[in-house]
């Protein structure tokens, strides 16, 4: 087991025929059961050609018609990502995985508000994020895969490189990988921290969980009050900011301290309170998970 | 993206919202003329620029006279404004408003701000006005109403009216306030603004209800559609280094400390300078390369860094998962022949091709110290910045 994504998941590529897109395609398509897994592409200008023997299709609902799939990756520019995330909620796939960095905060509250109105059940993870990676399965996104390995332990993360820091440290220590989700560092985005969270608590092939958060917004804190109500399983954690000044953007859109609110030590603190144990060393994310296994 | 405060009222008087007789000078002759034109015995010189605390910080100040605005104008033009924002060293005044006076009867406070809960724009109005609104929501929360706006209808008057009851607006200008809350909504909605406030909001004696201060911020993701909103960019409101690293499409931001460092990644960034400062130094920087750490990037990198004259050591931390570090190790090799690099230099790189990359430091000749994890190049480079 694993969540969101395993070797029997069907994907299609929104974006397939752009360079970004291309090039993660096929590192995907080469790693684990890719070549079962990655089975369309779309670009209404060139149904019916393909990339690399990956068909293209007109739409996503094309896509979903003749090559069953029921998740989609997005590597689509910034200005066509929150359309493309509809395209695809309207197929009414399982998953959407939108990697894509740069779309305008106010296209996504209106794709995400659509997605409410109308009570849809798909799953948005990003956008402005790595993917979704099952070690020895399937791996959706933009992050190297061989430095993952198949395991117990669920990461959860807003960051990039910082996951896969926390993913090297833990493979280096032998401790393997159920699901490495990056949620993205967007302010408004898809599945969040206690989203991702419950997930793990109810996947009976992970144990314990890694937590990575950064500075700006909420939502560790309330991943972490739904894990001291709720969770079974060890949580530790590691907040990135401690020294970001208030009122600057740090690089992700959502990393931002305002008015006080989302620094790293109320993060922490936190955290703390709610039985999350935390490192303030990122370099010892791995060695304190190791310390709360059975 | 910011913009000053007479920039943002063109934009809300678009939309209806009220504001002052005003004119935007960049001299003391200007604002002299602009006083006369503006007519009346009382003006509100005001020093433009981007932080806020202009007040508090002798920017606003009341002229009665003509002689007095004319001081006043001199005085303010051109000084280094030190706010609770600025920082100690302040931003030098460039621009000033001429402002015809007003008669404040009570002064509210109104902003908007994207609410990550629940995805959707947020109103803030408070009785509070004038105040810093940190302070209201931290001492009495209660003193603010909230309004999460449905994205689809926009601010419904029902809304807009409970909201101006709620902060003490008398039943005769509700309709006035009305018209600000709404018009401030559109206005943010229609341009991608990230922040839009008006504090003070005034009513006054006559009961109109006037915007006599405002500030919006924008998405800079969504500046591809504004040209409007990218033509009010002042430059010499921005941090020079700042701006040229944009050009170079570096992420980065000016610190206090003295040690560089150049990583791979937002988060990765951020926990590097972490790592500095929990082994006793102080990060000078946040920059992030993105994915391409390419010689050319990675030399733009060091000169920004190299222009802080207080710099005592360069970290370099890169996690090559796509990246191989092989092409890093020669970008940066090449960046510290490029710049002549005299602070020592510590790397770090984990991933791909890991030994060919150590192996391509070593072999450069250059005095590169090389880490193994993040703990180690934190000591390392605080220890080479330390001198020892």
């Amino acid at each position: 087991m694993s969540i969101l994504i395993n070797k029997n998941t069907r994907v299609v590529t929104q974006g397939i025929t752009g360079k970004t897109g291309q090039f993660h395609t096929r590192t995907s398509r080469d790693y684990a059961n890719g070549r079962s897994c990655y089975v369309a592409g779309v670009n209404p200008k060139k149904a019916g050609e393909d990339f690399e023997g990956i068909p293209i299709f007109a739409t996503v609902k094309d896509a979903k018609a003749k090559a069953g799939v029921n998740t989609s990756v997005i590597y689509v520019p910034p200005p066509f990502a929150a359309a493309a995330i509809w395209e695809a909620v309207e197929a009414d796939l399982d998953l959407v995985i939108c990697i894509t960095e740069g779309i305008p905060v106010r296209d996504m509250i209106e794709v995400r508000d659509r997605m409410r109105k109308q009570n849809r059940r798909t799953v948005l993870v990003g956008p402005n994020c790595p993917g979704v990676i099952t070690p020895d399965e399937i791996k959706i996104g933009i992050m190297p895969g061989h430095i993952h390995r198949k395991g117990r332990i669920g990461v959860v993360s807003r960051s990039g490189t910082l996951t896969y820091e926390a993913v090297g440290q833990l493979t280096e220590l032998g401790l393997g990988q159920s699901t490495a989700v990056g949620i993205g560092g967007d302010p408004v985005n898809g599945l969040k921290h206690i989203d991702v969270m419950r997930m793990f608590n109810d996947d009976p092939d992970t144990d314990a969980v890694i937590m990575i958060g950064e500075i700006g917004g909420s939502d560790e804190e309330n991943a972490a009050r739904w894990v001291k109500a709720n969770m079974k399983k060890p949580v530790v954690g590691f907040i990135a900011g401690v020294t970001a000044p208030p009122g600057k953007r740090m690089g992700h859109a959502g990393a931002i301290i305002s008015g006080g609110k989302g620094t790293a030590q109320e993060k922490l603190a936190v955290m703390e309170e709610c039985g999350i144990k935390v490192t303030r060393n990122p370099a010892e994310m791995g060695k304190l998970l190791k310390t709360v296994l059975k | 993206m910011k913009i000053h405060e007479y920039q943002a009222k063109e934009i809300l008087r678009k939309y209806g919202v009220a504001t002052p007789r005003a004119v935007p000078c960049f001299s003391v002759d200007e604002a002299v003329k602009a006083a006369a034109t503006l007519g009346g015995k009382v003006w509100v010189v005001k020093a433009q620029i981007h932080a806020g605390g202009r007040g508090k910080g002798g920017g606003v100040k009341l002229a009665r006279s003509e002689a007095e605005l004319k001081t006043l104008a001199g005085q303010i033009l051109g000084m280094q404004l030190v706010t609770h924002q600025t920082g100690p060293e302040g931003q030098k005044v460039r621009r000033l408003l001429i402002e015809e006076g007003a008669d404040i009867k009570k002064e509210l406070y109104v902003g908007l701000v994207v609410d990550r809960v629940t995805q959707t724009v947020c109103l803030m109005a408070s009785s509070e006005g004038g105040m810093d609104i940190e302070e209201v929501a931290a001492k009495t929360p209660e003193k603010i109403h909230k309004v999460f706006v449905d994205p689809t209808t926009g601010l419904a008057d029902a809304d807009a009216d409970e909201a101006a009851r709620r902060i003490g607006i008398p039943e005769a200008s509700v309709p006035k306030a009305r018209a600000a809350l709404q018009g401030l909504y559109r206005a943010f909605w229609d341009t991608d603004a990230s922040l839009a406030e008006i504090n003070p909001l005034i009513l006054t004696g006559s009961g109109d209800v006037i915007a006599l201060d405002a500030k919006m911020n924008f998405d800079d993701n969504a500046l591809f559609r504004h040209p409007e909103i990218v033509a009010m960019r002042d430059l010499d409101e921005e941090d020079p280094a700042e701006v040229e690293a944009s050009k170079h499409d570096l992420n980065y931001i000016q610190l206090d400390g003295n040690i560089g460092c150049l990583v791979n990644g937002a988060g990765l960034a951020m926990a590097t300078m972490d790592t500095i400062k929990l082994y006793g130094g102080e990060p000078a920087n946040f920059l992030d390369v993105g994915g391409g750490a390419t010689t050319e990037k990675v030399t733009e990198a060091f000169k920004i860094m190299l222009k802080n004259p207080g710099l005592k050591a360069i970290l370099v931390n890169i996690f090559g998962g796509i990246m191989r570090c092989d092409t890093i190790a020669e970008g940066v090799v090449a960046a510290s022949r490029a710049v002549s690099l005299k602070v020592p230099l510590v790397v770090r790189m984990k991933g791909t091709n890991e030994d060919i990359g150590k192996k391509i430091l070593k072999d450069s000749g250059l005095p590169i110290i090389s880490a193994d994890n993040m703990g180690e190049a934190g000591a390392k480079v605080v220890a080479a910045a330390k001198g020892a």
